[in-house]
């Protein structure tokens, strides 16, 4: 183990360690409390979470978020749900069980103390949102709906419609504008972070762009939270929102924090497919349409007939016949390789032949026959039949299907969907220890922003669940551990220099981009680069072509800070200008996630080396070498040193992750 | 580069800040797919506009599924263009018709300032919610969540109206600027909820307080807000606000 690593895990019982340790960690007291100061960067669910939970602890709290409104954080898009183990359902959920699904769902690469305590606070997670007014699908008993999601096979997951994270995130935002309104948390909307600021080895600001006038800040805190989300916007086409970025994590991973396992990527399976060059984003299809739709490509290469006129002996379903058990329902990352096998193989369907089927026709029957016997219309014809079971889908997945319409011109209740899997989100981010704190002491991350709880594949529904506990229910906590030692730090002047330097820093940066003036513009480095991440870095990776990539990226690099075309001013609002920013951390970024790709020599989880694979395509995971967290630290420009966190598994039994 | 065979004409609204004037720009965009979204046209276009060494059009944008709020071009005099319950990142290409000329404006309203051609400042909705748009409820407080059962019906009604993504389509569609819509869904999401009793009467009196404050109009029951609303909020919640509003003021010692 490397001696840079400490975990800072709690000794005990798995089922004690988060209770003892919650129950022992140093407290700041009120008084102290007024006069400490916290930055949060990102307003997402953990981001505002936190901002709002510190305010009301009695810190002073700044949060900065890019967007026009902290509500509009990416965290709203999500669609499906909120795991808790409340075992509502009395089908056998527990905290253990949900510990061990996220565990083994995450192909044995995530740390198991920071799991169980997620799974320990899940259910306070549900109260909470629930007492904030967060308006989640209910029974006609009036009492708290759930639905089954991929990977378990309890029904554990909460949800609001397909607008769940929507639904969460303006909870935790109602909770943030009501400290905002109090006067304890000081908003700061259309502010980008562009440098953290490290005094005597601790994080003790940030500077940041006010993204209307231009204007450079400084802005002092006794800690600095990053809650900056995920960098799936690395691949250019991802279902991340446009402005999703990597550039607060990245500039801490520059400041020393160490970045714990970029190359873990979750490719979702279901989403909308390419449809040419013009395209800006990918939209997902939430996955509970799995729990209805079958997934199939012609059993013929390359058939050029209508989806309907292909007869079912001639359609391959090819998850219900490789994973049997699981079906359609198997873990994202699964389901996802075998849609780009079929493909591959030459299968695809759509102009594109890179999409596969997703029929909602056999669904629609049956959904008609129960709805007929409902209705006692024991002799309804195929056409009755058939409007029936339309309208129960509707029902169901309407505002799904209302969506796919828009997008693609095309009836998915008459024709099936052409979907293919699209980058989704990033298991991997900047390594914490277990009270969410980087090597940096002050610095920490959480959210997606951290990598610490989803191993190498996150499961459906878990996500909103980390952000939020993080945010509500750990932070709060764990913050003490530091600040309870830094009671006695008075709010540091910003003229100290180390603030001047950062701030310099920033604007001689934005300087070069204003004044490179070559000929091609933020946006189409950002395409080439997510060509050669999705290409070589993608759902399927090889020595090779990792190599390969990062002699691109190095050239793309080049060639970015020689030929960048930036259009308007710094002291204005200018989207090229942040444009640029994020863009060129991409890059650096997208070179990390090549090198850990090609470090990695094992297949686990969304990693998939085409060198290790099982006889029949599996992953095939090398436990005995690379069991650990991958903590690269920044060592200057495309250079980095490995650290190795190991993982220990002390409450789980390893095993091949099998859904056959 | 083009995709597509249709060409079109665009008067986009240019304003450098919001201390200068603005006016209508005219564009010829061609080549257009039928497949691409309208803000993907953007990008074709502010593309063009850098190679030619121009100001790109700024414009907001981010989730583009329709989900985040961010969007909100004023599209022939339409908020979000011509089709009902839809965003404009949602709006695709094949709603125009090959040799359209299209007008494209930002929401226009004193409570919402022009930052930069399409981009509006909404920060007033942000401070409306502020001023009462919440429960109460510190972090762990809460009791478990199944305690008080709440009938799906109200439930429903709560999440409907809970749907709102604060775009600010209903401001730009009233021609008083309105924020009743906005106001009245948060309103009536707490409202209908069991958990929004205790602070029932003050929301609404301080919401519609800081409404007012903000400088957005009255409402006059035009009901071109809900029209146009991209999440079909319904115009019952403004009813429900009035009765609450009205309600309050009679009942409680806030006003």
């Amino acid at each position: 183990m490397s001696e840079k690593i400490n975990a800072k895990i709690p000794e005990g019982s798995i089922s004690e360690k988060w209770t003892k340790y919650r129950s022992t960690v140093p407290l700041v007291n009120p008084a102290n409390k007024r006069s400490i100061e916290i930055i949060v960067v990102g307003t997402g669910l953990a981001g505002a979470a936190a901002a709002a939970t510190l305010a009301e602890m009695g810190y002073k709290v700044k949060a900065f978020c890019f967007q026009d409104s902290p509500r509009r954080a990416h965290s709203i898009a999500a669609q499906g749900g909120i795991n808790a183990a409340k075992n509502y359902q009395n089908d056998g959920d527990s905290v253990y069980r949900l510990f061990y699904d996220t565990i083994k769902g995450g192909d044995y690469r995530a740390r198991e103390a920071n799991v169980h305590r997620l799974a320990e606070v899940s259910g306070n997670i549900i109260d909470q949102c629930v007492a904030q007014g967060v308006p989640f699908a209910r029974e006609y008993g009036g009492l708290l709906s759930n639905r089954s999601f991929g990977g378990t096979q309890v029904q554990r997951t909460f949800y609001a419609a397909g607008q769940t994270g929507q639904q969460l995130l303006l909870g935790a935002y109602s909770g943030l504008e009501r400290q905002v309104g109090i006067g304890t948390v000081t908003m700061y909307s259309r502010h980008e972070m562009l440098e953290v600021v490290v005094i005597d080895g601790k994080a003790r600001g940030i500077i940041a762009r006010n993204l209307i006038t231009g204007a450079i800040e400084r802005h002092f805190g006794h800690a600095v939270l990053l809650c900056t989300g995920g960098y799936g916007n690395v691949f250019y086409l991802s279902t991340n929102a446009m402005g999703s970025n990597v550039t607060a994590a990245w500039k801490a991973h520059k400041q020393g924090a160490y970045f714990g396992n970029p190359c873990f990527t979750q490719i979702h399976p279901t989403c909308i497919p390419v449809s040419g060059d013009h395209q800006s984003k990918l939209t997902l299809m939430s996955e509970s349409l799995r729990n209805d739709g079958r997934i199939w490509v012609p059993k013929q290469k390359d058939d050029k007939r209508a989806a309907n006129d292909i007869p079912e002996e001639e359609r391959d379903y090819y998850l219900e016949r490789r994973y049997p058990a699981f079906g359609n329902l198997v873990p994202r990352d699964i389901a996802s390789r075998a849609a780009k096998e079929r493909c591959d193989a030459g299968y695809g369907v759509g102009t594109s032949k890179m999409a596969v089927y997703l029929d909602y026709a056999y669904a629609i029957e049956r959904y008609g026959k129960i709805e007929a016997n409902k209705r006692g219309l024991h002799n309804a014809s195929k056409e009755e039949i058939i409007v029936m079971g339309k309208a129960v889908v509707k029902e169901k997945y309407g505002n799904l299907f209302d969506m796919y319409k828009q997008i693609t011109g095309e009836d998915p209740y008459e024709v099936p969907m052409r979907i293919y899997p699209a980058v989704h989100y990033t298991m991997g981010g900047l390594w914490v220890d277990y009270n969410l704190m980087t090597n940096v002491p002050g610095l920490y991350a959480l959210g997606e922003a951290n990598f610490s709880d989803h191993g190498a594949n996150r499961l459906g529904a878990s996500a909103l669940m980390q952000g939020l506990a993080d945010g509500y229910f750990v932070i709060p906590y764990t913050i003490g551990a530091y600040l309870s030692g830094e009671i006695r730090t008075k709010a540091i002047p910003t003229d100290h220099p180390a603030f001047v330097e950062a701030e310099n820093k920033v604007k001689e940066r934005i300087n070069k981009f204003l004044t490179i003036k070559g000929k091609q513009s933020p946006e189409s480095f950002h395409k080439r680069l997510g060509k050669i991440m999705w290409d070589k870095c993608g759902m399927a990776r090889n020595a090779q072509g990792l190599t390969e990539a990062i002699e691109e990226i190095r050239a793309l690099k080049k060639e970015f800070w020689s030929d960048l075309r930036v259009m308007g001013d710094a002291d204005e609002f200018n989207p090229e200008l942040d444009k640029a920013g994020r863009v060129a951390d991409f890059i650096e970024l997208g070179e990390l996630m090549c090198l850990d790709a090609l470090n990695r020599n094992e297949s686990c989880g969304g990693h998939f080396r085409e060198e290790y694979q099982t006889e029949e395509g599996e992953a095939m995971r090398d436990d005995e070498n690379y069991m650990y967290v991958a903590a690269w630290e920044y060592e200057g420009d495309s250079q980095w040193t490995l650290n190795k966190e190991p993982l220990i598994y002390e409450n789980i039994k390893i095993a091949q992750r099998s859904y056959k | 580069m083009s995709e597509g065979n249709m060409n079109l004409t665009l008067k986009v609204w240019r304003q450098k800040n919001a201390k200068v004037n603005g006016s209508l720009e005219t564009y010829q965009v061609n080549g257009i797919s039928e497949d691409m979204s309208f803000l993907e046209m953007f990008d074709v276009l502010n593309e063009r506009l850098v190679s030619e060494e121009k100001e790109p059009i700024a414009f907001d944008h981010d989730c583009r599924e329709g989900i985040c709020g961010a969007c909100s071009m004023y599209i022939n005099g339409r908020p979000h263009g011509p089709l009902e319950a839809v965003t404009t990142c949602q709006l695709h290409m094949r709603s125009f018709k090959d040799g359209d000329t299209i007008v494209v404006e930002p929401w226009r309203a004193t409570a919402f300032p022009v930052v930069k051609d399409l981009v509006v400042d909404r920060a007033a909705f942000d401070r409306i919610i502020a001023a009462g748009g919440y429960v109460s409820v510190n972090t762990g407080n809460a009791q478990d969540g199944n305690a008080i059962p709440i009938p799906k019906e109200e439930a429903d009604k709560a999440f409907a109206a809970a749907a709102c993504i604060g775009c600010g389509a209903c401001v730009a569609a009233c021609k008083n600027a309105s924020a009743m819509l906005f106001v009245s869904a948060k309103v009536s999401q707490l409202a209908l909820l069991p958990q929004g009793q205790p602070e029932r009467e003050e929301r609404a009196i301080k919401m519609v307080a800081q409404m007012d404050a903000e400088g957005f109009g009255n409402c006059t029951n035009t009901g071109a807000c809900a029209i146009e609303c991209p999440k079909e909020i319904s115009l019952e919640n403004i009813a429900r606000l009035n009765r609450e509003y009205l309600g309050s003021s009679i009942a409680s010692t806030v006003a």
